[in-house]
């Protein structure tokens, strides 16, 4: 189902978690709330889902105000961060709660009940443990019964806050891609809170980044990458070379390629993939020395350092592109700027 | 009986210690030798003098002492006001904790402070309080003559000033176990469609149960062993407004050894089984 939030604004004593949030998510969407810590992508999911009141605005949900109802008349799935499963009750009695727990006329007998819920426990691979308890799981295994719980109730909408962020890495990468395709088998509309670009980058489909309290930019993974709105998003997607043009010198970025003759602004954000080097022809007119390099498994990222300046410039390459360079420490290199995002 | 202080897990202490930590036998067989003596000379040795004492003139007399009609309206005054007290402060418990373990309000920590009051003052003043409010020169005490209504030296006024020495026990228990859990598991039953009311019952109370059995045990144990402040407020009308404690001491001024100690064995007896429960409940926690 679509969500469709107006003006929304939520204030905690003095602190403005929320300021006037619009925001239009179509449905069948997978959408990451991406921001910094406290920047208010958990409050807002809270407030979608029902778990926390807003001071002003209004949550549609497929068209229907839903602002005043309670969280358990939303028809939303919610997934905590740290899954809340109940821990006196079973795997299968979790999963079977939201079931067992809906009105006398409504409620599923028992053998109905009983089939959904292994129908579900196969969806998430863990059938076999359904007479486990939740202490005797492991974090991954826990957040997907957290999920199968959740979809118990066939909610209208799925929410996901931080589902990856208590779990170690290896888990982690795997999960994303399941949730992926979970999502893309179920095709319910789907809202997660993340602080991990790479993570929103990779499983959703569309981005919101969020910071102290505003939506800052919406699009796509590629929009929000190659078109950054504003030099927030641009510094917190992936990694980026600032230069400023009143610290800088303009020669010298001019020498690089870069069009400075008409600045659309004076902070140029140089992506470390768009920096090109080659060893210098000319040693005595270089400006820039390489100073090492990092492995990125198939990348190759190498630092840079202008002569003169203390600050390092980051430039990243494919690895037998970089090997064919034959280059060492303390090379001279010639730089060149093949595209910059530039802002006020 | 009027034991306040946390239990301590005696799990815990038996771990092994670091050679570094254990000192010399003699050391060691010192300490017990005085742990074990005091709690014989203090503990034991009373208890046992209790039972000795109410069976001195035999059995037969120790029937009698606890079957008198004063000694039976004691017990039932006794038994009254455990099973009006504690149900009360069950309920005044469990809602307090879960007032203060789930929402933010004005006037909160004041709220947690005035829940110890009933620890930190004396039961004579609390019992005295009861009296200024309520007795004959209390500030309602003309209105209630008018009206016929006898709080003070009557049951009322007992089960009033229990209340208030036993209403922090439930509390006190739950409050830090329900602050260590959280709520999220409420706000997941919630999500999946639960009332409030279910989701206490289903998801709230299982997870609490044997904290809450735990702090009912404590606050019956006092509420029938409470000695000061229902002292002040019952005027020690026999047969009527005593309850077990104060039927031991009426019993005991009055050179009535046998009726005092078979009182008093009943109240140990109540004791001993709190403390046998009192055990396995912390085993469950």
């Amino acid at each position: 189902m679509s969500i469709l939030l107006s003006n929304i604004s939520k204030k905690f004593g003095t602190f403005t978690a929320l300021d006037t949030i619009n925001l239009e998510i179509p449905e069948g969407e997978l959408v990451a709330l991406l921001g910094p810590s406290g920047c208010g992508k958990t409050t807002l999911l809270r407030i979608i889902a029902g778990l926390e009141r807003t001071d002003q605005g209004r949550v549609l949900i497929s068209g229907q105000d839903r602002t005043d109802h309670d969280v358990s008349q939303r028809g939303i799935g919610f997934v905590f961060q740290h899954y809340a499963l109940f821990r006196h009750m079973s795997v299968f009695e979790n999963v079977a709660f939201g079931l067992r727990v809906k009105p006398r006329r409504e409620r599923p007998s028992n053998a109905v009940i009983d089939k959904k819920v292994h129908a579900l426990l196969d969806l998430v691979q863990l059938d076999w443990l359904h007479n486990r308890y939740p202490d005797q799981l492991s974090g991954g295994q826990r957040q997907r019964i957290a999920l199968a719980r959740a979809l118990a109730v066939e909610p209208s909408v799925l929410l996901l806050d931080e589902p990856f962020g208590a779990l170690d890495a290896s888990v982690r990468k795997d999960l994303r891609q399941w949730l992926r395709n979970l999502h893309h088998d179920l095709n319910v509309t789907s809202i997660f809170v993340t602080h991990d670009q790479e993570e929103a980058m990779e499983v959703a489909s569309q981005v919101v980044v969020l910071n102290h309290g505003h939506i800052e930019q919406q699009g796509s993974p590629g929009d929000i990458y190659d078109h950054p709105a504003n030099a927030f998003v641009s510094r917190f997607i992936g990694h980026t070379n600032i230069f400023d043009l009143d610290e800088h010198d303009v020669d010298w970025l001019q020498t690089a390629g870069l069009s400075t003759a008409q600045p659309r602004g004076k902070i140029a954000h140089v992506r470390p993939h768009d920096i090109v080097i080659e060893k210098s022809t000319t040693e005595t007119d270089a400006f820039v020395t390489l100073k090492d390099w990092q492995h990125l498994g198939s990348l190759i990222r190498i630092e840079l350092i202008k002569n003169g300046s203390a600050s390092s410039v980051y430039a990243e390459m494919p690895n037998d592109q970089f090997r064919r360079l034959h280059l060492n420490k303390g090379d001279k290199v010639d730089l060149r700027i093949r595209h910059a995002h530039w802002f006020h | 009986m009027n034991a306040i202080t946390q239990p301590v897990n005696p799990a815990k202490l038996v771990e092994r210690q670091p050679l570094a930590l254990q000192d010399a036998d003699w050391v060691r067989w010192i300490l017990i030798a005085i742990a074990v003596s005091f709690i014989s000379l203090f503990i034991c040795l009373p208890l046992g003098l209790v039972i000795f004492k109410a069976l001195s003139k035999g059995i037969e007399a120790y029937g009698a002492a606890l079957s008198e009609p004063d000694a039976l309206a004691a017990i039932r005054l006794t038994l009254l006001t455990a099973m009006v007290t504690v149900p009360l402060n069950t309920v005044f418990g469990v809602a307090a904790a879960w007032a203060i373990t789930r929402f933010e309000f004005k006037g909160k920590s004041l709220l947690t402070t005035l829940i110890d009051l009933p620890f930190s003052v004396s039961p004579v003043i609390s019992g005295l309080i009861f009296v200024l409010v309520f007795g004959a020169e209390g500030w309602v005490g003309d209105w209630l003559i008018a009206h016929d209504i006898k709080i003070i030296f009557a049951v009322p006024g007992i089960i009033l000033a229990t209340l208030f020495i036993t209403f922090p026990f439930v509390a006190r228990q739950l409050i830090p176990l329900m602050q260590e859990m959280g709520n999220q598991e409420e706000e997941a039953a919630l999500s999946l469609g639960a009332s409030g009311w279910k989701t206490f019952w289903a998801v709230t109370l299982p997870n609490i149960k044997w904290a809450l059995l735990y702090g009912v045990l404590l606050c019956n144990a006092r509420a029938m062993g409470e000695f000061g402040a229902v002292s002040v407020v019952s005027g020690h009308i026999r047969g009527l407004t005593n309850t077990l404690p104060l039927h031991v001491e009426v019993n005991y001024n009055e050179y009535n050894i046998v009726g005092a100690f078979a009182g008093a064995s009943i109240l140990a007896g109540l004791a001993v089984v709190t403390l046998i429960l009192k055990t396995v409940l912390e085993w469950r926690k």
